[in-house]
């Protein structure tokens, strides 16, 4: 990594621009990470803009259900590269206590994540912390002109589950041996 | 049914007088304030410097307890995993190796990024094995690092017991009823009478 690479992620991280997809409670705390008290302008990621256009970083906030997955795939593809996205709190990252057909298991299964922040909803500290380690990530990854891209051969992207991941029979454990109520005799 | 015209009220702009059409007066009426606030002491908190001052009763990462001989204290009962709205608690029961305990978690798996953080395995817990402490800045670069396993809630009791902001609650440091071997002969209602 160059001089100049490094210059260029220097520029990034001091100056990430979040888009904010707030569709729950977590957005209120995104709201207040944003206001005077936590100040999310000492990082530099203070400038919320609503146009994917002019943002590098996506904080999703709250639930996402399968009809807004289009609408957030296309404000994904609608921001300019270098892009980074944060899952932020319970629902956006592993669908929380909404585990039904209309709620999206997680948001990496769609767009690439690059930290996700866990909490119900998250402490603005949190959020904080994960704008810090993402101006960590980026300082050490990146090039000035995307270099890294040109080397790829194949398509990158989320990568599907395997199916035996989401059979809810693995998520809820039935004991096997009645009278010790293990599963010890059962594999 | 149309609104008939005696109950519609058409409101007028109000006129703008001079001392508004110069907007002096609220340009200086917005510097008052900006002046204010900036004499004024500043809420901040700058964070990876200075900590939020959580209450003890904090909802934050979990962590498994040791009893006072180093032992994981949790008897997997699978009542936390009842208890979770979120289903995200995985627990593997084997026999015990222990003499006062028949079962103990062989793996015992949190999810945290499915948690909600509503401490009610922590209620549900009989024998106080599972806890909520105040670390509050976890974040995680993918979902299989942010499944905490047995070891690592172990580690978490022992880091936070070391910088003395989360202390244990347990009962008397003792094991709970629901840990206690069955009495000879079979299940007696003794132990649901006493509760």
């Amino acid at each position: 990594m160059t001089k100049l690479d490094q210059l260029a992620n220097w520029c990034r991280k001091n100056s990430l621009w979040p888009m904010p997809f707030a569709t729950a409670c977590c957005g209120i705390e995104l709201m207040a990470t944003g206001a005077s008290r936590h100040d999310i302008a000492r990082f530099g990621a203070e400038a919320m803009r609503f146009t994917p256009r002019q943002c590098d970083l996506m904080i999703i906030a709250g639930r996402i259900v399968m009809k807004m997955v289009p609408v957030m795939q296309r404000i994904w593809l609608q921001m300019p590269e270098p892009k980074w996205c944060i899952s932020m709190g319970a629902c956006a990252s592993s669908g929380g206590v909404f585990d039904t057909y209309a709620v999206v298991q997680g948001m990496d299964r769609f767009i690439p994540v690059d930290i996700y922040v866990p909490g119900c909803p998250p402490r603005p500290e949190q959020l904080i912390q994960a704008v810090i380690d993402l101006q960590e990530k980026i300082q050490q990854t990146g090039t000035l002109k995307g270099r890294e891209f040109e080397q790829r051969q194949t398509l990158e992207g989320p990568v599907a589950l395997p199916l035996t991941a989401l059979r809810p029979a693995d998520l809820i454990v039935a004991p096997g041996n009645y009278l010790t109520a293990t599963r010890q005799n059962s594999h | 049914m149309p609104v008939p015209p005696s109950d519609i009220r058409w409101v007028e702009e109000p006129k703008l007088g001079l001392a508004e059409m110069l907007y002096l007066p609220s340009i200086a009426q917005g510097m008052i304030t900006t002046m204010k606030r900036i004499v004024q002491p500043k809420i901040t908190q700058e964070f990876p410097e200075q900590r939020p001052q959580l209450p003890a009763n904090y909802r934050g990462v979990h962590r498994l307890n040791r009893d006072e001989q180093g032992r994981v204290r949790c008897v997997a009962c699978y009542m936390c995993s009842t208890a979770c709205p979120a289903h995200c608690i995985d627990i593997v029961a084997a026999p015990s190796p222990w003499p006062d305990r028949e079962k103990y978690p062989e793996t015992f798996v949190i999810d945290e990024l499915r948690c909600i953080y509503c401490g009610m395995c922590e209620q549900a817990c009989p024998v106080d094995a599972i806890e909520l402490t105040t670390l509050c800045d976890l974040t995680g670069f993918s979902r299989e690092e942010m499944m905490f396993d047995k070891e690592k809630l172990l580690s978490v009791f022992d880091q936070t017991v070391q910088r003395g902001t989360d202390p244990v609650r347990t009962r008397g440091g003792r094991l709970g009823v629901a840990s206690e071997l069955p009495p000879e002969g079979g299940v007696t209602t003794s132990s649901t009478a006493q509760s």
